[in-house]
């Protein structure tokens, strides 16, 4: 596991906690933007085309059919061109290769489709079958995308007009909005990729962004300097960052003319062409960063927002340091001021010397380790004495000497910079069982209220099984 | 007990009466005395043979133990050996309790109202203790650093009673959690407890089997799903009135081996909770108390008896209405030997159901319910045949019609309850008699009950409770019958039999040895003959004569010297008791416990005499002329075992602050009483009569 890696445990750790507080510990389970879950391209002669799921007709399931008929048109033409170059020269077999994974896409879309046509007439049945999607060709997807293809759209080619149409300056008010809720929000693109657009909104249809299944969404990639740089202006549709809005403005018209006017730069109303906006989502720049296109699980981020706090978390130096603790360090001076707030008020303790924030956390963490148990705070001074040295006896190998200190605070290992980096090491090392380490461990454990230690959260998958099973073996001993 | 607490120079009398006894006891036993005159033929015998003398000393009469003890060493130390309760008086003689019984395994500390921390710490001072038991669950006073010396010192602790330790808390509770060895545990009550306390407690007991939270306001779901996760053994689980709800209610239903789970008056329980279950089962759990669960109904309760097919008990007391698809899902636990569905309301043919859905019921109760009808009952009856028990307390509508089918089908009957069946006749109330004969328990409170019905119930020889207050109806004759053939009567309640007199209760009295409760409270012909004969049942412990204005202290001084167990006396109302009584009391009910004097003649001096009861928890001293609050603060003053006290409203005024306030610290709770000064007693049918008023109306 590289650097990197360990840096995303921190990482995670500090957004679960500092981050999203206690509002929604699910950076990507946030419902409160409605994504279409999933998109089709605009092939047919009216892109408005709507499947409106809840309100059935033969009307619009004719739509439907009509529109999954075209579809499947387009794929066969797609393959019979592939049969006969295939047929000419076998020497193709390169391009062939590049054009199955589109191929897979698109198939995987009709069947989405058709799944969700038929589900309108199942209201029951909906929910189960697109939350069971798999998602397929997910890394067919993000492969074929890969870093060079740039700009270049993908086999189905989106014309221009329609590009246009889609990135309608909805994305930034949503934006805008995001920003100013305090959300996590950001954007800034580099790959253009694959265009679908076919809402299908619902209401509890909203599922989770990071079930998007790749294709359906823009991905965009900024650059790391794009990431750092101090702006707060950023383009909707191309993700550009600046310092002044007037930029971001001049910025705009090129555009196009429909920027031009004080009123679209304006928040411009929601109206009817906001059922075509562009989903986008974004990819950290640093390879080997689950959420860099090229990682095998990649999950993409939300917002620009949530590109600059991840890649400064997880990527950056931490140049804050708590000036209450002296040992929690944020790349983020947001993070540092939400520390701060709590920073030696974390009451809920745990006879390892952890200390949390909230009482399910503590629970969370105390149910995952054997021995481990609830620890009073120290007005009985008998009571918590005891309690430290008993849970001394955990960690006797432990490098960090006064990682016991009466201050128990939140990872209160040393005042070594690399303390928080050791949190991540692999199992294997002596002082796994540091505080620290247990607190890492618990916070990107405990992601739900849900008590079961479930990693729930597709974003915590992250964490190798490994590193449990050979906690929960250490505590035992 | 007596050998720790009791007064050791006083009553040398009797005392010897039971050396003689136990003496003679043990030199039956012994094979052949020794010839050799210099040592005690006692002092050879082996461990084992002194442990059968002792035990069946104690069988005998258990206060001989002491005097067996005091005979020579060698019995003393067998005495000392073979000890395995000790329930001390007073905390402060626990060390030497202690040390002098060093095989005790279990230490009751229920009479100790008060035992504070350094009692705690000094009962085991003298190195690992044998205890395994521990109750407390009457005594305040002590704290987390109690409860740590007790852990600390005890190392094979695997019971412990802290019921109402309202003060104790999470730090009490970190130190219940070092006894590793808890099996059985107590926290009822523990108010200001949280999820960190039972937290402790849930990863430090891993082996705990049994756990009452009841009452335990500050736990919550977090702790529990804890406590779930880490005691995998529990199979009993009480968390009546908490706040617990389907979050943790899952993990419980899931504990592998719950048999038991109490979930009284869980208003977080509803019918979510109960369906969340939905395939899985507990396969385990056998006995389920949902009562007074006031946010479920039939929905829920159907949800939940499919995950529950091996349910032996099921208590839906006061929880909702009884419909008759849900009684259908009992068919699902074919097992079933308990219902009790106590306070509930039929809806339609709800009742009926009872009968084809649950053949293999044991024990019903529709105690209290509404929608009993005749009909209904009688179907029901008719099919459970093999009933043991049957309660229908206060089903108004039934008549003879139900008692004839009860009485026919179901014949093994071993209790009966069914205090103000009023429209039940007389005539009808002989059928109990006449084919249940197996009944031990009976309760016919406020019916027709008469001298036949009386007869026929001679036939019940196996007798053990027969409650037939407020019935006028009967007779010195009928209770005569009584008297003759139910020998093995252990509770008998007369009050306000207003026809009897002393010749039925000398009867009772001379044919029931084995009586340990009477009640004769306002039977206002009693005379201190009845008393007098009652004090031949040396294992009478309460007595209640409440209104019966012809008792005098001759005849509580013959039960004080006669019935030597006496922990309860009531004689308010008992006009002619004055401080005589109250003498023989103090010098020889040493295990009164609790008495109500008020309205008696009783001054000072007899008040003071009581404080030599070292025990005296209990005491109700309302309107007595002769009282003065100077008698009342010095009484207080030296009974210290006193938790509760009932005084005049008065009193709170003329007695010094201070003093009350020196009480109440010492546990005693003070309870003012002001009720008018009211002398006379209405005759038992004035009583009745108004008491029905008010139902009709």
């Amino acid at each position: 596991m590289d650097l990197s890696q360990n840096h995303i445990h921190n990482q995670f750790a500090a957004n679960l906690y500092y981050q999203f507080g206690s509002d929604n510990p699910f950076p990507s389970m946030g419902t409160q933007q409605q994504f279409p879950p999933f998109t089709s391209p605009p092939f047919d002669a009216s892109p408005s085309t709507n499947i409106p799921h809840m309100d059935w007709n033969p009307a619009t399931m004719l739509d439907n059919l009509t529109f999954i008929e075209e579809k499947i048109r387009q794929v066969k033409d797609v393959i019979r061109t592939m049969v006969d170059s295939g047929g000419q020269l076998s020497c193709h077999q390169g391009e062939l290769a590049q054009k199955q994974p589109v191929v897979n896409a698109d198939l995987t879309c009709l069947i989405v489709q058709l799944i969700s046509t038929a589900g309108s007439l199942l209201p029951s049945l909906k929910n189960s079958s697109f939350l069971s999607h798999p998602a397929a060709g997910h890394m067919d997807m993000a492969n074929h995308v890969g870093p060079s293809s740039g700009l270049v759209p993908n086999a189905m080619t989106v014309s221009e007009e329609n590009k246009e149409d889609m990135c309608s300056p909805e994305d930034y008010e949503e934006l805008f909005k995001g920003w100013t809720d305090g959300a996590i929000e950001e954007g800034i693109e580099i790959d253009n990729v694959l265009v679908e657009e076919q809402d299908m909104k619902d209401g509890d249809e909203g599922i989770d962004g990071e079930n998007l299944p790749p294709g359906s969404y823009e991905l965009l990639q900024l650059e790391k300097d794009e990431i750092l740089a101090p702006h707060t202006h950023f383009c909707s549709i191309c993700g550009k960052g600046f310092k002044r809005d007037a930029n971001l403005r001049m910025h705009m018209r090129g555009h196009g003319d429909e920027y031009k006017s004080p009123a679209a730069l304006a928040k411009p109303p929601r109206d009817a062409s906001a059922e075509h906006e562009l989903v986008k989502r974004y990819s950290c720049p640093s390879v080997g960063c689950k959420r860099n296109k090229l990682h095998k699980n990649f999950q993409p981020l939300k917002t620009i927002l949530c590109v600059k706090n991840h890649y400064k978390r997880s990527h950056c130096e931490k140049s804050y340091t708590c000036s209450r603790c002296h040992t929690k360090k944020f790349s983020i001076m947001a993070d540092l001021k939400t520390h701060e707030k709590h920073c030696g008020r974390d009451k809920w303790l745990c006879s390892c010397g952890t200390s949390f924030s909230r009482k399910d956390k503590l629970f969370a963490h105390v149910a995952l380790f054997q021995g481990h148990t609830p620890a009073l705070p120290p007005e009985e001074p008998k009571t918590c004495s005891d309690q430290s040295s008993h849970a001394g006896s955990h960690q006797e190998s432990t490098k960090v000497p006064n990682s016991m200190g009466s201050s128990f605070m939140w990872g209160a290992s040393s005042g070594d910079n690399n303390a928080l980096d050791i949190k991540g090491f692999d199992g294997c090392n002596d002082d796994f069982l540091s505080t620290a380490n247990f607190g890492s461990f618990n916070l990107s454990f405990g992601p739900a209220d849900g008590f079961t230690g479930e990693p729930s959260g597709g974003s915590f998958s992250m964490l190798p099984s490994e590193h449990f099973q050979s906690a929960q073996k250490k505590g035992q001993n | 007990m007596d050998a720790v607490a009791s007064h050791h120079h006083q009553h040398r009398h009797p005392k010897r009466r039971r050396l003689a006894l136990a003496l003679a006891l043990s030199l039956s036993l012994s094979p052949s005395p020794t010839p050799d005159a210099a040592a005690p033929p006692l002092d050879s015998l082996a461990d084992e043979l002194f442990f059968l003398v002792l035990d069946r000393v104690a069988q005998a009469d258990p206060r001989a133990l002491k005097s067996f003890a005091l005979a020579s060493r060698a019995c003393h130390a067998a005495e000392s050996r073979h000890r395995h309760v000790v329930r001390p008086l007073r905390t402060d003689l626990l060390p030497a309790a202690m040390a002098r019984y060093p095989c005790a395994t279990r230490l009751d500390l229920s009479l100790c109202a008060r035992v504070p921390d350094a009692a705690l710490a000094s009962a085991v001072v003298s190195g690992p203790s044998a205890l395994r038991a521990v109750d407390l669950s009457r005594s305040r006073g002590f704290g987390a650093a109690g409860v740590a010396a007790l852990a600390a010192s005890c190392p094979g602790l695997a019971d412990l009673d802290l019921s109402n330790g309202v003060d104790l808390g999470d730090a009490a509770a970190a130190e219940v959690a070092r006894a590793k060895g808890l099996r059985r545990l107590s926290l009822a009550r523990w108010k200001t407890l949280t999820d960190m306390g039972l937290g402790c407690v849930a990863v430090g007991c891993a082996e705990l089997r049994e756990l009452s939270l009841k009452w335990c306001l500050g736990v919550s779901d977090l702790g529990i799903q804890l406590l779930a996760l880490k005691c995998k053994k529990l199979t009993s689980l009480d968390l009546s009135y908490t706040m617990i709800t389907q979050d943790s209610f899952l993990p419980i239903m899931k504990l592998p081996n719950l048999q038991e789970l109490t979930l009284m008056g869980c208003i977080g329980i509803d019918d979510d909770a109960l369906g969340s279950l939905e395939k899985e089962c507990s396969k385990s759990l056998q006995v389920l108390d949902l009562s007074q669960c006031q946010n479920i109904t039939d929905v829920g309760v159907s949800a939940i008896l499919k995950s529950v097919p091996n349910l032996l008990e099921l208590d839906l007391s006061y929880c909702c209405p009884v419909t008759p698809s849900m009684v259908r899902s009992l068919q699902k636990i074919p097992k079933l030997r308990t219902l009790k569905l106590e306070g509930c309301k039929f809806i339609a043919d709800g009742l009926k159901a009872i009968g084809t859905s649950c053949v293999s019921l044991r024990e019903l109760s529709l105690s209290k319910c509404s929608g009993v009808t005749d009909t209904e009952l009688s179907f029901a009856v008719s099919r459970l045949k093999n009933l043991l028990k049957l309660d229908i307390t206060c089903c108004r509508n039934i008549t003879d019609v139900s008692l004839a089918a009860i009485t026919s089908s179901c014949t093994s009957l071993v209790s009966l309850r069914m205090e103000s069946c009023s429209r039940v006749s007389s005539g009808a109330l002989q059928l109990i008699g006449k084919h249940c004969s197996h009944l031990e328990e009976l309760d016919l409170t406020d019916s027709d009950l008469d001298g036949e019905g009386l007869k026929a119930l001679a036939r019940c020889s196996k007798l053990s409770s027969l409650k037939i207050g407020i019935c006028l109806k009967i007779s010195d004759e009928g209770l005569t019958h009584i008297g003759r053939s139910c020998p093995k009567l252990r509770d008998i309640d007369l009050y306000r039999c207003g026809g009897l007199s002393d010749d039925g209760i000398i009867q009772i009295a001379q044919g029931c040895p084995m009586l340990e409760s009477i009640n004769l409270s306002y039977c206002t012909e009693i005379t201190d003959s009845s008393l007098i004969s009652l004090s031949k049942c040396a294992k009478l412990n309460t007595l209640e004569i409440r209104g019966c204005p012809m008792i005098t202290s001759t005849g509580l001084s013959e039960i004080a010297m006669g019935c030597r167990l006496l922990s309860k006396l009531d004689i308010k109302k008992c006009f002619e008791i004055n401080d005589v009584g109250m003498l023989y009391l103090s010098q020889f009910s040493h295990s009164l416990r609790q008495i109500n004097l008020s309205y008696c003649s009783v001054t000072d001096i007899g008040l003071l005499s009581l404080s030599s009861i070292s025990g005296l928890q209990n005491m109700t001293i309302v309107h007595l002329a002769g009282i003065t609050p100077n008698g009342v603060t010095a009484t207080l003053m030296v009974c210290g075992c006193l938790t509760k006290v009932k005084l005049h409203e008065a009193f709170k005024s003329m007695m010094p602050p201070h003093m009350i306030k020196n009480v109440e610290a010492r546990g005693c709770v003070f309870q003012w009483i002001d009720k008018p000064f009211k002398v006379e007693v209405e005759p038992c049918d004035v009583w009745k009569q108004q008491s029905q008023d008010v139902l009709v109306r």
